[in-house]
Protein backbone atom coordinates (compact mmCIF):
# COMPACT_ATOMS: atom_id res chain seq x y z
CA UNK A 1 0.00 0.00 0.00
CA UNK A 2 2.98 2.47 1.09
CA UNK A 3 4.75 1.13 -2.05
CA UNK A 4 2.01 2.29 -4.25
CA UNK A 5 1.66 5.72 -2.62
CA UNK A 6 5.52 6.15 -3.10
CA UNK A 7 5.15 5.01 -6.80
CA UNK A 8 2.67 7.46 -7.43
CA UNK A 9 4.23 10.13 -6.05
CA UNK A 10 7.14 9.48 -8.22
CA UNK A 11 4.79 8.99 -11.10
CA UNK A 12 3.27 12.43 -10.89
CA UNK A 13 6.72 14.27 -10.29
CA UNK A 14 8.20 12.47 -13.34
CA UNK A 15 4.85 12.60 -15.71
CA UNK A 16 5.51 16.32 -17.13
CA UNK A 17 8.91 15.60 -17.92
CA UNK A 18 8.72 12.87 -19.74
CA UNK A 19 5.68 14.01 -21.38
CA UNK A 20 7.53 16.75 -22.81
CA UNK A 21 10.11 14.59 -23.66
CA UNK A 22 7.97 12.19 -25.20
CA UNK A 23 6.94 14.80 -27.68
CA UNK A 24 9.73 16.14 -28.66
CA UNK A 25 9.62 13.26 -31.22
CA UNK A 26 6.40 14.09 -32.31
CA UNK A 27 6.27 14.37 -36.32
CA UNK A 28 2.90 15.58 -35.49
CA UNK A 29 3.51 19.10 -34.50
CA UNK A 30 1.54 19.27 -31.20
CA UNK A 31 1.33 17.86 -27.68
CA UNK A 32 -1.28 14.93 -28.29
CA UNK A 33 -1.88 12.22 -30.82
CA UNK A 34 2.08 11.20 -31.74
CA UNK A 35 2.07 10.46 -35.13
CA UNK A 36 5.65 9.38 -35.80
CA UNK A 37 9.23 9.61 -34.63
CA UNK A 38 11.34 12.58 -35.87
CA UNK A 39 13.86 14.78 -34.89
CA UNK A 40 13.18 17.62 -36.91
CA UNK A 41 12.62 19.37 -33.30
CA UNK A 42 15.76 19.32 -32.58
CA UNK A 43 17.29 20.13 -36.16
CA UNK A 44 14.99 23.47 -35.97
CA UNK A 45 16.07 23.79 -32.20
CA UNK A 46 19.93 24.15 -33.39
CA UNK A 47 19.43 26.21 -36.66
CA UNK A 48 17.15 29.09 -34.63
CA UNK A 49 21.07 31.21 -34.18
CA UNK A 50 18.68 33.60 -31.69
CA UNK A 51 17.81 30.68 -29.53
CA UNK A 52 21.44 29.66 -29.31
CA UNK A 53 22.50 32.99 -28.18
CA UNK A 54 20.09 33.28 -25.65
CA UNK A 55 21.20 29.85 -24.13
CA UNK A 56 24.60 31.22 -24.39
CA UNK A 57 23.40 34.43 -22.61
CA UNK A 58 21.79 32.24 -19.96
CA UNK A 59 25.30 29.94 -19.58
CA UNK A 60 27.40 33.10 -19.94
CA UNK A 61 25.17 35.37 -16.96
CA UNK A 62 25.07 31.71 -15.06
CA UNK A 63 28.68 31.35 -14.68
CA UNK A 64 30.03 35.06 -14.38
CA UNK A 65 27.70 35.68 -11.77
CA UNK A 66 27.96 32.61 -9.61
CA UNK A 67 31.82 33.74 -9.79
CA UNK A 68 31.65 37.24 -8.63
CA UNK A 69 28.85 35.99 -5.73
CA UNK A 70 31.45 33.32 -4.50
CA UNK A 71 34.20 36.09 -4.13
CA UNK A 72 32.00 38.22 -2.43
CA UNK A 73 30.21 35.46 -0.45
CA UNK A 74 33.42 34.10 0.56
CA UNK A 75 34.53 37.40 2.09
CA UNK A 76 30.66 38.18 3.86
CA UNK A 77 31.61 34.93 5.49
CA UNK A 78 34.86 35.23 6.61
CA UNK A 79 33.54 38.62 7.93
CA UNK A 80 30.55 37.42 9.87
CA UNK A 81 33.07 34.49 10.87
CA UNK A 82 35.25 37.03 12.29
CA UNK A 83 32.85 39.28 14.27
CA UNK A 84 33.06 38.54 17.88
CA UNK A 85 29.99 40.15 18.99
CA UNK A 86 27.10 38.06 19.10
CA UNK A 87 24.18 40.94 18.19
CA UNK A 88 26.37 42.44 15.28
CA UNK A 89 26.75 38.86 14.03
CA UNK A 90 22.86 37.72 13.69
CA UNK A 91 22.12 41.15 12.37
CA UNK A 92 24.13 40.49 9.49
CA UNK A 93 23.07 37.12 9.28
CA UNK A 94 19.19 38.41 8.74
CA UNK A 95 20.36 41.21 6.56
CA UNK A 96 21.56 38.26 4.30
CA UNK A 97 18.99 36.24 4.82
CA UNK A 98 16.53 38.81 3.70
CA UNK A 99 16.69 38.08 -0.35
CA UNK A 100 16.55 34.77 0.73
CA UNK A 101 13.22 34.60 1.94
CA UNK A 102 11.92 37.47 -0.27
CA UNK A 103 9.36 36.75 -2.65
CA UNK A 104 11.45 36.75 -6.47
CA UNK A 105 8.76 39.39 -7.23
CA UNK A 106 9.74 41.75 -4.60
CA UNK A 107 13.59 41.43 -5.77
CA UNK A 108 12.62 41.87 -9.17
CA UNK A 109 10.43 45.04 -8.89
CA UNK A 110 13.04 46.54 -5.76
CA UNK A 111 15.64 46.35 -8.24
CA UNK A 112 13.80 47.20 -11.48
CA UNK A 113 13.50 50.46 -8.92
CA UNK A 114 17.09 50.35 -8.04
CA UNK A 115 18.37 50.56 -11.58
CA UNK A 116 16.24 52.77 -12.60
CA UNK A 117 16.93 55.61 -9.79
CA UNK A 118 20.97 54.19 -10.07
CA UNK A 119 20.30 55.25 -14.06
CA UNK A 120 21.54 51.72 -15.02
CA UNK A 121 20.57 50.56 -18.65
CA UNK A 122 18.42 47.90 -18.52
CA UNK A 123 19.62 45.29 -20.64
CA UNK A 124 23.13 42.27 -19.66
CA UNK A 125 24.10 44.46 -16.93
CA UNK A 126 20.97 45.06 -15.10
CA UNK A 127 20.71 40.82 -15.20
CA UNK A 128 24.20 40.28 -14.28
CA UNK A 129 24.00 42.58 -11.52
CA UNK A 130 20.93 40.89 -9.85
CA UNK A 131 22.00 37.72 -9.99
CA UNK A 132 25.16 38.16 -8.24
CA UNK A 133 23.19 39.95 -5.86
CA UNK A 134 20.52 37.37 -4.87
CA UNK A 135 23.25 34.89 -5.26
CA UNK A 136 25.71 36.43 -2.51
CA UNK A 137 23.78 35.05 0.31
CA UNK A 138 23.47 31.74 -0.33
CA UNK A 139 26.80 31.20 -1.04
CA UNK A 140 27.59 32.96 2.67
CA UNK A 141 25.20 30.28 3.87
CA UNK A 142 27.27 27.67 1.88
CA UNK A 143 30.34 28.82 3.33
CA UNK A 144 29.71 29.71 7.11
CA UNK A 145 29.26 26.12 8.49
CA UNK A 146 32.50 24.80 7.16
CA UNK A 147 34.31 28.26 8.55
CA UNK A 148 32.79 27.20 12.02
CA UNK A 149 33.57 23.52 11.53
CA UNK A 150 37.01 24.64 11.31
CA UNK A 151 39.07 24.34 14.77
CA UNK A 152 40.65 28.08 15.64
CA UNK A 153 43.74 26.32 16.93
CA UNK A 154 44.46 25.36 13.20
CA UNK A 155 44.70 28.55 12.21
CA UNK A 156 47.00 29.57 15.51
CA UNK A 157 49.16 26.70 15.09
CA UNK A 158 49.53 28.32 11.22
CA UNK A 159 50.63 31.30 12.60
CA UNK A 160 52.86 29.63 15.69
CA UNK A 161 54.55 28.86 12.47
CA UNK A 162 55.32 31.77 11.13
CA UNK A 163 52.60 32.19 8.62
CA UNK A 164 51.41 35.48 7.49
CA UNK A 165 48.09 36.77 7.43
CA UNK A 166 47.32 35.92 3.52
CA UNK A 167 49.11 32.60 4.35
CA UNK A 168 47.05 31.50 6.50
CA UNK A 169 43.99 32.61 4.60
CA UNK A 170 45.26 30.98 1.26
CA UNK A 171 47.30 28.29 2.54
CA UNK A 172 44.72 27.11 5.12
CA UNK A 173 41.32 28.82 5.23
CA UNK A 174 40.54 28.46 2.18
CA UNK A 175 41.42 24.86 1.41
CA UNK A 176 39.81 24.13 4.47
CA UNK A 177 36.49 25.39 3.51
CA UNK A 178 36.85 24.97 -0.63
CA UNK A 179 34.22 22.05 -0.21
CA UNK A 180 31.54 24.71 1.03
CA UNK A 181 33.13 26.90 -1.86
CA UNK A 182 32.24 24.61 -4.51
CA UNK A 183 28.48 23.79 -2.91
CA UNK A 184 28.40 27.61 -3.02
CA UNK A 185 29.49 28.05 -6.33
CA UNK A 186 27.23 25.42 -8.15
CA UNK A 187 24.14 26.37 -5.71
CA UNK A 188 24.65 30.03 -7.13
CA UNK A 189 24.65 28.55 -10.98
CA UNK A 190 21.37 26.67 -10.46
CA UNK A 191 19.49 29.58 -8.89
CA UNK A 192 20.71 31.59 -11.55
CA UNK A 193 20.18 28.99 -14.57
CA UNK A 194 16.55 28.45 -13.37
CA UNK A 195 15.65 32.22 -12.55
CA UNK A 196 12.58 33.88 -14.29
CA UNK A 197 10.90 36.33 -12.25
CA UNK A 198 13.26 38.51 -11.40
CA UNK A 199 15.50 38.61 -14.53
CA UNK A 200 11.93 39.57 -16.27
CA UNK A 201 11.44 42.73 -14.33
CA UNK A 202 15.58 44.06 -14.68
CA UNK A 203 15.73 42.61 -18.16
CA UNK A 204 15.73 45.55 -21.70
CA UNK A 205 14.65 45.16 -25.04
CA UNK A 206 17.25 43.50 -26.27
CA UNK A 207 18.77 40.73 -23.62
CA UNK A 208 16.70 37.76 -23.02
CA UNK A 209 17.31 34.70 -20.87
CA UNK A 210 16.11 31.16 -21.26
CA UNK A 211 13.36 31.29 -18.87
CA UNK A 212 12.23 34.79 -19.84
CA UNK A 213 11.98 33.15 -23.62
CA UNK A 214 10.37 29.98 -22.51
CA UNK A 215 7.94 32.33 -20.54
CA UNK A 216 6.71 33.92 -24.10
CA UNK A 217 6.96 30.91 -25.92
CA UNK A 218 4.73 29.65 -24.06
CA UNK A 219 2.35 32.59 -24.00
CA UNK A 220 2.14 32.11 -27.83
CA UNK A 221 1.00 28.46 -27.28
CA UNK A 222 2.69 24.86 -27.84
CA UNK A 223 5.41 24.53 -29.92
CA UNK A 224 8.00 21.54 -30.07
CA UNK A 225 10.78 23.38 -30.56
CA UNK A 226 10.10 24.02 -26.84
CA UNK A 227 9.91 20.29 -26.21
CA UNK A 228 13.23 19.73 -27.75
CA UNK A 229 14.81 22.14 -25.37
CA UNK A 230 13.76 21.31 -22.18
CA UNK A 231 14.71 17.22 -23.13
CA UNK A 232 18.05 19.10 -24.16
CA UNK A 233 17.66 21.29 -20.71
CA UNK A 234 16.67 17.74 -18.86
CA UNK A 235 19.39 15.87 -19.70
CA UNK A 236 21.51 18.83 -18.76
CA UNK A 237 20.06 19.26 -15.75
CA UNK A 238 20.65 15.25 -14.68
CA UNK A 239 24.36 16.02 -15.43
CA UNK A 240 24.83 19.16 -12.52
CA UNK A 241 22.58 16.83 -10.51
CA UNK A 242 24.85 13.86 -10.82
CA UNK A 243 28.17 16.81 -10.33
CA UNK A 244 26.60 18.12 -7.12
CA UNK A 245 25.97 14.51 -5.90
CA UNK A 246 29.39 13.99 -6.48
CA UNK A 247 30.35 17.57 -4.78
CA UNK A 248 28.44 16.94 -1.73
CA UNK A 249 29.40 13.43 -0.94
CA UNK A 250 32.32 14.68 -0.41
CA UNK A 251 31.17 17.25 1.75
CA UNK A 252 28.70 16.12 3.41
CA UNK A 253 26.04 18.92 3.92
CA UNK A 254 23.06 19.15 6.15
CA UNK A 255 20.40 18.15 3.79
CA UNK A 256 20.13 18.94 0.04
CA UNK A 257 19.72 21.80 -1.60
CA UNK A 258 16.34 23.05 -2.99
CA UNK A 259 15.63 25.91 -4.42
CA UNK A 260 13.16 28.30 -2.73
CA UNK B 1 45.14 47.11 15.21
CA UNK B 2 46.02 45.07 11.95
CA UNK B 3 43.15 41.98 12.93
CA UNK B 4 40.78 45.08 12.60
CA UNK B 5 41.77 46.78 9.43
CA UNK B 6 42.06 43.15 7.46
CA UNK B 7 37.97 42.82 8.96
CA UNK B 8 37.21 45.00 7.54
CA UNK B 9 38.67 44.45 3.66
CA UNK B 10 36.94 41.04 4.12
CA UNK B 11 33.66 42.87 4.56
CA UNK B 12 33.86 45.57 2.43
CA UNK B 13 32.72 44.91 -0.79
CA UNK B 14 30.38 42.41 0.69
CA UNK B 15 28.95 45.66 2.81
CA UNK B 16 28.37 47.61 -0.46
CA UNK B 17 26.03 44.75 -1.40
CA UNK B 18 24.17 44.26 2.06
CA UNK B 19 24.00 48.57 1.76
CA UNK B 20 23.40 48.03 -1.59
CA UNK B 21 21.29 45.19 -2.92
CA UNK B 22 19.51 44.58 0.49
CA UNK B 23 18.98 47.64 2.63
CA UNK B 24 18.35 50.56 -0.88
CA UNK B 25 15.60 48.27 -2.20
CA UNK B 26 13.77 47.88 0.46
CA UNK B 27 13.72 51.70 1.66
CA UNK B 28 13.29 52.23 -1.98
CA UNK B 29 9.68 50.57 -2.53
CA UNK B 30 8.79 52.04 0.57
CA UNK B 31 9.82 55.45 -0.85
CA UNK B 32 7.81 54.52 -3.72
CA UNK B 33 4.79 53.40 -2.35
CA UNK B 34 4.42 56.83 -1.21
CA UNK B 35 3.53 58.49 -4.47
CA UNK B 36 0.83 58.33 -7.25
CA UNK B 37 0.73 57.86 -10.37
CA UNK B 38 1.47 61.33 -11.46
CA UNK B 39 4.46 61.24 -8.77
CA UNK B 40 3.15 63.03 -6.62
CA UNK B 41 3.86 62.36 -2.75
CA UNK B 42 0.54 60.82 -1.31
CA UNK B 43 -1.10 58.56 0.76
CA UNK B 44 -3.71 57.69 -1.93
CA UNK B 45 -2.31 53.70 -2.86
CA UNK B 46 -2.44 53.34 1.07
CA UNK B 47 -5.81 54.27 0.64
CA UNK B 48 -6.93 52.56 -2.33
CA UNK B 49 -5.16 49.25 -0.71
CA UNK B 50 -7.71 49.30 1.60
CA UNK B 51 -10.52 49.51 -0.79
CA UNK B 52 -12.84 46.05 -1.32
CA UNK B 53 -11.24 44.94 -4.88
CA UNK B 54 -7.31 45.20 -3.35
CA UNK B 55 -8.46 43.52 0.32
CA UNK B 56 -10.96 40.62 -1.56
CA UNK B 57 -7.36 40.23 -3.98
CA UNK B 58 -5.08 40.23 -0.86
CA UNK B 59 -7.82 37.31 0.57
CA UNK B 60 -8.11 35.47 -2.69
CA UNK B 61 -4.44 35.38 -2.67
CA UNK B 62 -4.46 34.39 0.83
CA UNK B 63 -7.01 31.70 0.38
CA UNK B 64 -5.54 30.45 -2.86
CA UNK B 65 -2.12 30.30 -0.76
CA UNK B 66 -3.36 28.54 1.96
CA UNK B 67 -4.69 25.84 -0.16
CA UNK B 68 -2.01 25.11 -1.68
CA UNK B 69 0.24 24.80 1.51
CA UNK B 70 -2.63 22.32 3.27
CA UNK B 71 -2.70 20.35 0.01
CA UNK B 72 1.03 20.36 -0.65
CA UNK B 73 1.19 19.33 3.14
CA UNK B 74 -0.86 16.33 2.79
CA UNK B 75 0.60 14.99 0.46
CA UNK B 76 4.42 15.54 1.43
CA UNK B 77 4.03 14.14 4.96
CA UNK B 78 3.22 10.39 4.42
CA UNK B 79 5.41 10.69 1.20
CA UNK B 80 8.55 11.91 3.39
CA UNK B 81 7.30 9.54 6.01
CA UNK B 82 7.71 6.52 3.72
CA UNK B 83 10.86 7.85 2.27
CA UNK B 84 12.28 7.29 5.46
CA UNK B 85 11.63 3.97 5.71
CA UNK B 86 12.93 2.85 2.63
CA UNK B 87 16.21 1.63 2.16
CA UNK B 88 18.54 3.90 0.14
CA UNK B 89 16.73 6.72 1.39
CA UNK B 90 18.86 9.51 0.06
CA UNK B 91 18.73 8.59 -3.42
CA UNK B 92 14.74 8.34 -3.40
CA UNK B 93 15.30 11.94 -1.93
CA UNK B 94 17.24 12.85 -4.66
CA UNK B 95 15.46 11.43 -7.33
CA UNK B 96 12.35 13.45 -5.58
CA UNK B 97 14.66 16.86 -5.70
CA UNK B 98 15.75 16.74 -9.17
CA UNK B 99 12.20 17.94 -10.81
CA UNK B 100 12.71 20.76 -8.77
CA UNK B 101 15.92 21.71 -10.53
CA UNK B 102 14.15 21.49 -13.74
CA UNK B 103 13.47 24.88 -15.14
CA UNK B 104 9.87 26.12 -13.77
CA UNK B 105 8.48 27.48 -16.75
CA UNK B 106 9.31 24.24 -18.59
CA UNK B 107 6.74 22.54 -15.97
CA UNK B 108 4.39 24.99 -16.14
CA UNK B 109 4.33 24.72 -20.32
CA UNK B 110 4.10 20.89 -19.89
CA UNK B 111 0.69 21.15 -18.20
CA UNK B 112 -0.58 23.81 -21.24
CA UNK B 113 -0.01 20.24 -23.48
CA UNK B 114 -1.50 18.09 -20.49
CA UNK B 115 -4.42 20.31 -19.75
CA UNK B 116 -5.24 21.41 -23.16
CA UNK B 117 -8.70 20.60 -24.94
CA UNK B 118 -7.59 17.69 -26.55
CA UNK B 119 -4.91 17.02 -23.78
CA UNK B 120 -4.06 13.60 -22.01
CA UNK B 121 -5.92 14.82 -19.18
CA UNK B 122 -9.09 15.17 -21.29
CA UNK B 123 -8.63 11.80 -23.01
CA UNK B 124 -8.37 10.18 -19.82
CA UNK B 125 -11.78 11.72 -19.00
CA UNK B 126 -13.01 10.36 -22.30
CA UNK B 127 -12.17 7.55 -21.55
CA UNK B 128 -13.56 7.02 -18.81
CA UNK B 129 -16.53 8.16 -19.62
CA UNK B 130 -16.81 11.73 -17.77
CA UNK B 131 -16.54 13.65 -21.28
CA UNK B 132 -13.85 15.92 -21.97
CA UNK B 133 -13.70 19.38 -19.97
CA UNK B 134 -12.57 22.92 -19.91
CA UNK B 135 -9.08 21.82 -17.52
CA UNK B 136 -6.87 24.92 -18.40
CA UNK B 137 -7.46 28.28 -17.37
CA UNK B 138 -9.44 26.88 -14.16
CA UNK B 139 -8.81 27.21 -10.53
CA UNK B 140 -8.30 23.56 -10.46
CA UNK B 141 -5.18 23.59 -12.71
CA UNK B 142 -3.92 26.11 -11.02
CA UNK B 143 -3.82 24.75 -7.40
CA UNK B 144 -2.81 21.41 -9.53
CA UNK B 145 0.22 22.79 -11.06
CA UNK B 146 1.34 24.82 -7.79
CA UNK B 147 1.28 22.27 -5.54
CA UNK B 148 3.07 19.80 -8.30
CA UNK B 149 5.83 22.62 -8.22
CA UNK B 150 5.65 22.94 -4.23
CA UNK B 151 5.79 19.27 -3.07
CA UNK B 152 9.49 18.82 -3.46
CA UNK B 153 9.88 21.79 -1.42
CA UNK B 154 8.03 20.74 1.34
CA UNK B 155 9.02 17.14 1.66
CA UNK B 156 12.58 18.10 1.67
CA UNK B 157 12.26 19.89 5.31
CA UNK B 158 9.62 17.61 6.83
CA UNK B 159 12.03 14.51 5.72
CA UNK B 160 14.94 15.91 7.29
CA UNK B 161 13.14 16.51 10.63
CA UNK B 162 11.73 12.80 10.53
CA UNK B 163 15.74 12.03 9.47
CA UNK B 164 17.10 13.22 12.40
CA UNK B 165 14.65 11.95 15.15
CA UNK B 166 15.68 8.75 17.47
CA UNK B 167 14.56 5.96 16.53
CA UNK B 168 14.63 4.67 20.05
CA UNK B 169 11.93 7.24 20.81
CA UNK B 170 9.16 5.32 18.87
CA UNK B 171 10.42 1.98 20.69
CA UNK B 172 10.13 3.59 24.17
CA UNK B 173 6.51 4.78 23.19
CA UNK B 174 5.51 0.91 21.69
CA UNK B 175 7.10 -0.51 24.66
CA UNK B 176 4.62 1.93 27.09
CA UNK B 177 1.80 0.61 25.37
CA UNK B 178 0.82 3.39 22.48
CA UNK B 179 -0.63 2.99 19.70
CA UNK B 180 0.51 3.86 16.16
CA UNK B 181 -1.78 6.54 16.41
CA UNK B 182 -0.76 7.78 19.38
CA UNK B 183 2.51 7.51 18.62
CA UNK B 184 2.47 9.92 15.45
CA UNK B 185 0.32 12.04 17.37
CA UNK B 186 1.73 12.21 20.70
CA UNK B 187 5.56 11.62 19.73
CA UNK B 188 6.43 11.94 15.61
CA UNK B 189 4.42 14.61 14.88
CA UNK B 190 5.75 17.12 17.80
CA UNK B 191 9.12 16.36 17.15
CA UNK B 192 8.74 16.78 13.30
CA UNK B 193 6.68 20.40 13.53
CA UNK B 194 9.61 22.29 12.48
CA UNK B 195 10.17 20.71 9.67
CA UNK B 196 6.67 20.91 9.07
CA UNK B 197 6.75 25.01 10.15
CA UNK B 198 9.63 25.69 7.45
CA UNK B 199 8.04 23.37 4.68
CA UNK B 200 4.75 25.47 5.18
CA UNK B 201 7.37 28.67 4.88
CA UNK B 202 8.54 27.69 2.02
CA UNK B 203 5.58 27.15 0.07
CA UNK B 204 3.39 29.89 1.82
CA UNK B 205 5.48 32.74 0.90
CA UNK B 206 6.48 32.05 -2.80
CA UNK B 207 2.30 30.59 -3.00
CA UNK B 208 1.60 34.13 -2.72
CA UNK B 209 3.60 35.71 -5.09
CA UNK B 210 3.44 33.57 -7.67
CA UNK B 211 2.73 35.50 -11.19
CA UNK B 212 4.00 33.33 -14.12
CA UNK B 213 1.90 30.31 -13.35
CA UNK B 214 -1.57 33.00 -12.85
CA UNK B 215 -0.79 33.78 -16.57
CA UNK B 216 0.00 30.54 -17.57
CA UNK B 217 -1.93 27.78 -16.20
CA UNK B 218 -5.22 30.16 -14.66
CA UNK B 219 -5.97 32.21 -17.41
CA UNK B 220 -5.54 35.48 -15.69
CA UNK B 221 -8.56 34.12 -13.92
CA UNK B 222 -6.45 34.35 -10.77
CA UNK B 223 -5.00 37.50 -9.37
CA UNK B 224 -2.62 37.07 -6.79
CA UNK B 225 -0.37 39.59 -5.02
CA UNK B 226 2.63 38.77 -7.09
CA UNK B 227 0.22 38.80 -10.29
CA UNK B 228 -0.70 42.36 -8.93
CA UNK B 229 2.88 43.91 -8.55
CA UNK B 230 4.13 42.61 -11.50
CA UNK B 231 0.94 44.05 -13.30
CA UNK B 232 1.49 47.63 -11.26
CA UNK B 233 4.75 47.40 -12.23
CA UNK B 234 5.27 46.22 -16.08
CA UNK B 235 1.60 46.97 -17.57
CA UNK B 236 0.12 49.80 -16.18
CA UNK B 237 3.59 51.32 -14.63
CA UNK B 238 2.01 52.63 -11.38
CA UNK B 239 4.80 51.68 -9.12
CA UNK B 240 3.48 53.79 -6.67
CA UNK B 241 0.73 51.21 -6.24
CA UNK B 242 2.89 48.16 -6.85
CA UNK B 243 5.31 49.20 -4.50
CA UNK B 244 2.59 49.80 -1.66
CA UNK B 245 1.07 45.96 -2.49
CA UNK B 246 5.09 44.78 -1.96
CA UNK B 247 5.04 46.91 0.85
CA UNK B 248 2.13 44.60 2.37
CA UNK B 249 3.63 41.33 0.85
CA UNK B 250 6.76 42.10 2.99
CA UNK B 251 5.15 42.61 6.25
CA UNK B 252 3.04 39.82 5.81
CA UNK B 253 5.86 37.73 5.04
CA UNK B 254 7.74 39.10 8.26
CA UNK B 255 4.27 38.08 10.30
CA UNK B 256 4.82 34.84 8.72
CA UNK B 257 8.41 34.15 9.12
CA UNK B 258 7.74 35.10 13.06
CA UNK B 259 5.19 32.72 13.46
CA UNK B 260 6.28 29.83 11.84
CA UNK B 261 9.75 30.30 13.52
CA UNK B 262 12.75 32.30 12.24
CA UNK B 263 14.30 29.15 10.59
CA UNK B 264 14.47 29.13 7.17
CA UNK B 265 16.57 25.95 6.10
CA UNK B 266 15.60 26.06 2.97
CA UNK B 267 18.58 26.63 1.03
Amino acid sequence: MSRIFLVLIFLILYAPIFFLVFYSFNSGGTMYGFKGFTLDWYKELFQDSRLLIIVLNTLVIALLSSLFATIIGIFGALGIHSMKKRQTKNTLLSLNNVLIVSPDVIIGASFLILFTMAGVKLGMFSVLLSHIAFSIPIVVLMVLPKLSEMSPTLIDAARDLGASRWNVLTKVVLPYITPGIFAGFFMALTYSLDDFAVTFFVTGNGFTTLSVEIYSLARRGISLNVNALSTLLFLFTLVLVVVYYFISQRNKPNGWGVKK
Amino acid sequence: MNNKITRNLYLLPYAIWIVLFVIAPLLLVLYYSFFDIEGHFSLVNYKNFFTPVYLKMTFSSFWYAFLITLISFIISYPTAYLLTKTKHKQLWLLLIIVPSWINLLLKAYAFLGIFGTKGIANSFLEAIGVGSKQILFTDFSFIFVSVYIFIPFMILPIFNSLNEMNPILLDAANDLGASKWTTFRRVIFPLTIDGVKSGCQVVFIPALSLFMLTRLIAGNRVITLGTAIEQHFLVTRDWGMGSTIAVFLIIIMFLIMSVTGNRKRGV
